[in-house]
């Protein structure tokens, strides 16, 4: 990996060249600074989850950006980091949907399991623990973001399970933590319940 | 009840496949050509009729919307933006959509586009749905393969594209201004209006930006037609919607009902009810946290459409529906909406910059009593500053949860107040 240190020089891989140009390419000729964000979450991922100055001087010469244009788009979005985090960052949600069932009790576990606060990285590096606005998964609340991934439907002990799963270094299965497959009611279909019916009729 | 055969989402679960196969057993894609060959006029025609209204949260009519849009171009192209930044607290179905019916919302978007004469749509997906842009970027793929999409999109001879946009986290950028700032590759802060999007949105070109729900509920109201949709709930608020019921149910779920359903049947017959039974209800969020709580007197008989809902001084916002049951601390419940607005403040405005952090930390200490009395007036009167003196609605989004608390709950701040002061003097 390159650009991992904070004094390190960055530059994409060659594989993520390719990918940068298909971003950029999403927009009309001369609009590339559109592709300012899907080239920082790029250079992210490619340092291991921040983005160092280099990354976004990096970004900047790429789009032919000012630094300091790509700068104020890294720090107004919540999910670029500017600082060094850990290889996984667990995210609880604790907006009211979250709260109203159980996300105090989500983000205790979370706490306890990992032994650091909101804000923090465990000393091997392994953990950042974050809270988070609205994740838009309420229906299946309380949920946490781990990475990329949706944890729904949790209490201590899912929470619990899926952390440890983590430590032990494995995925636990994304999703729902009781068995739904997205948002259909727990108790059972209250529509859609026969054949998926035609429409155009 | 609503009946299954007059579903939009039929596959809102994802229990059938969300491929194109499945998405054509399901009735999407079926000759779409046809459709696009009664030509732009009828399509918005057919959509005004219709009265479809925005499922985004404001409710503007869709198809008037599309007749902002210039009829002809003046040599610069216009774009459709769908807005899937889905952020609004209790809201949690344009991701169904997206991850289990997306060509829904790519024939949407083609109808739609020619609809509104665009020769492209961007869909602006919030950041944290990664596994849903993947599905849409597989779903795209699969409908360029069909050619249903790129040049001569179905056969039509109009030509097409849709490309998906990540976001990174901020809320603010479901706000249509702020959204194309945020397409244009800088900090997600709402623009000035005039000029409105339509005369010069993305890259200064006439642009409409609508959400995912209404764009995927088009080619259904093209295809079964105006009346359809319009005999569905009640005059200015037809059709069907999705429902995100969430909190104190005993089956929180995601469910499509006809406009104007009963809000308590909307939560007996889909969510398993209130936990602890109707009589336990304390009051419901209808819409989002942007609009204001109602109490169980009005929870009792009130229609979940736009109007009636702000007949009640809150409103059907994104048709989120947040329960709370007697055990809820009330307080606490509206502290966290207000922290979650002081949090997603984009800071360009300063009634909203300031008002947003000064009423997130008043409703911190009104949730522990630790105020005097007439702060609650000096509460409202700031949330009054706050709303209407800002460039987008995100200050009014967070001044009307607070308004509604005062409205409804003011005896039990001043219970709070009065036990912290006897507690002090004891």
């Amino acid at each position: 990996m390159s650009g991992n240190g904070r004094d390190e020089p960055f530059a994409f891989t060659p594989e993520n060249v390719e990918r940068a140009k298909a971003f950029v390419d999403r927009y009309p000729r001369g609009r590339q600074k559109s592709a300012v964000m899907p080239l920082l979450d790029l250079a992210q991922r490619q340092t291991g989850g921040w983005l160092p100055p280099a990354a976004i001087d990096h970004v900047a010469d790429y789009l032919g950006m000012p630094a300091i244009r790509v700068f104020e788009v890294a720090t107004f979005y919540t999910m670029y980091h500017l600082e060094p985090v850990g290889r996984h960052v667990v995210g609880v949600c604790t907006t009211t949907p979250c709260w109203l069932r159980g996300s105090d009790e989500v983000l205790e576990t979370c706490r306890e399991v990992l032994g650091i606060g909101v804000g923090e990285t465990t000393g091997d590096g392994r953990f950042t623990l974050t809270e988070l606005e609205c994740l838009g998964a309420c229906c299946n609340a309380p949920v946490i973001r781990v990475d990329d991934d949706y944890y729904e439907d949790l209490d201590a002990d899912a929470v619990r399970r899926v952390l440890e799963g983590l430590k032990r270094g494995e995925k636990p299965a994304p999703g729902s933590s009781i068995g739904r497959r997205s948002s259909e009611p727990v108790t059972g279909l209250t529509t859609l319940q026969a054949a998926q019916p035609p429409q155009g009729s | 009840m609503l009946r299954d055969e007059d579903r939009i989402f039929t596959n809102l679960y994802g229990f059938d496949d969300w491929r194109l196969a499945g998405a054509r057993r399901r009735g999407d894609w079926d000759d779409t050509k046809a459709l696009m060959a009664k030509g732009r006029d009828w399509i918005v025609e057919e959509v005004k009729a219709s009265e479809l209204r925005g499922r985004g949260g404001a409710g503007f009519p869709t198809g008037l919307k599309w007749t902002f849009m210039p009829k002809e171009s003046d040599g610069r192209p216009a774009y459709l933006v769908i807005n899937a930044d889905e952020g609004e607290p209790g809201t949690c179905k344009d991701r169904e959509i997206m991850r289990n019916d997306p060509h829904k919302l790519l024939e949407g978007c083609l109808l739609s586009g020619l609809g509104t004469g665009a020769c492209a749509a961007y869909i602006y997906i919030r950041g944290e749905f990664h596994a849903e842009a993947e599905r849409l970027d597989a779903a795209i793929a699969e409908a360029y393969d069909a050619g249903l999409l790129g040049d001569n999109a179905c056969g039509s001879g109009y030509d097409f594209d849709i490309y998906v946009h990540r976001g990174a986290g901020a809320y603010i950028c479901g706000e249509e201004t702020a959204l194309i700032e945020s397409l244009e590759g800088n900090k997600g802060q709402p623009r000035l209006k005039p000029p409105f999007p339509a005369a010069a949105g993305l890259w200064g070109c006439p642009t409409t930006v609508n959400n995912v729900e209404t764009i995927a509920a088009v080619p259904i109201i093209l295809r079964r037609g105006a009346v359809w949709f319009g005999g569905l709930g009640r005059p200015r608020n037809t059709g069907t919607k999705l429902f995100c019921i969430s909190g104190h149910v005993n089956a929180p779920c995601n469910v499509e009902e006809e406009m104007g359903i009963p809000l308590k049947r909307l939560i007996e017959q889909h969510a398993g009810g209130v936990r602890g039974g109707w009589a336990n209800l304390l009051a419901v969020i209808p819409g989002g946290s942007s609009v204001a709580l109602i109490p169980k007197s009005i929870c009792d008989t009130v229609l979940m459409d736009f109007d009636s809902l702000a007949e009640v001084k809150s409103g059907l916002g994104t048709a989120a529906v947040i329960v709370m049951d007697k055990s809820t601390d009330i307080v606490r419940a509206i502290a966290l909406l207000a922290r979650f607005y002081m949090h997603e403040s984009c800071g360009q405005c300063t009634p909203c910059r300031e008002g947003c952090g000064w009423m997130s930390r008043m409703m911190d200490r009104l949730a522990v009593g630790d105020a005097g009395v007439e702060e609650i007036d000096m509460l409202l009167d700031v949330s009054y500053q706050v709303e209407g003196h800002t460039i987008c609605a995100l200050g009014d989004a967070a001044a009307w949860p607070i308004q509604g608390l005062i409205r409804h709950f003011r005896p039990e701040l001043e219970r709070r107040i009065a036990a912290r002061q006897a507690v002090r003097a004891a």
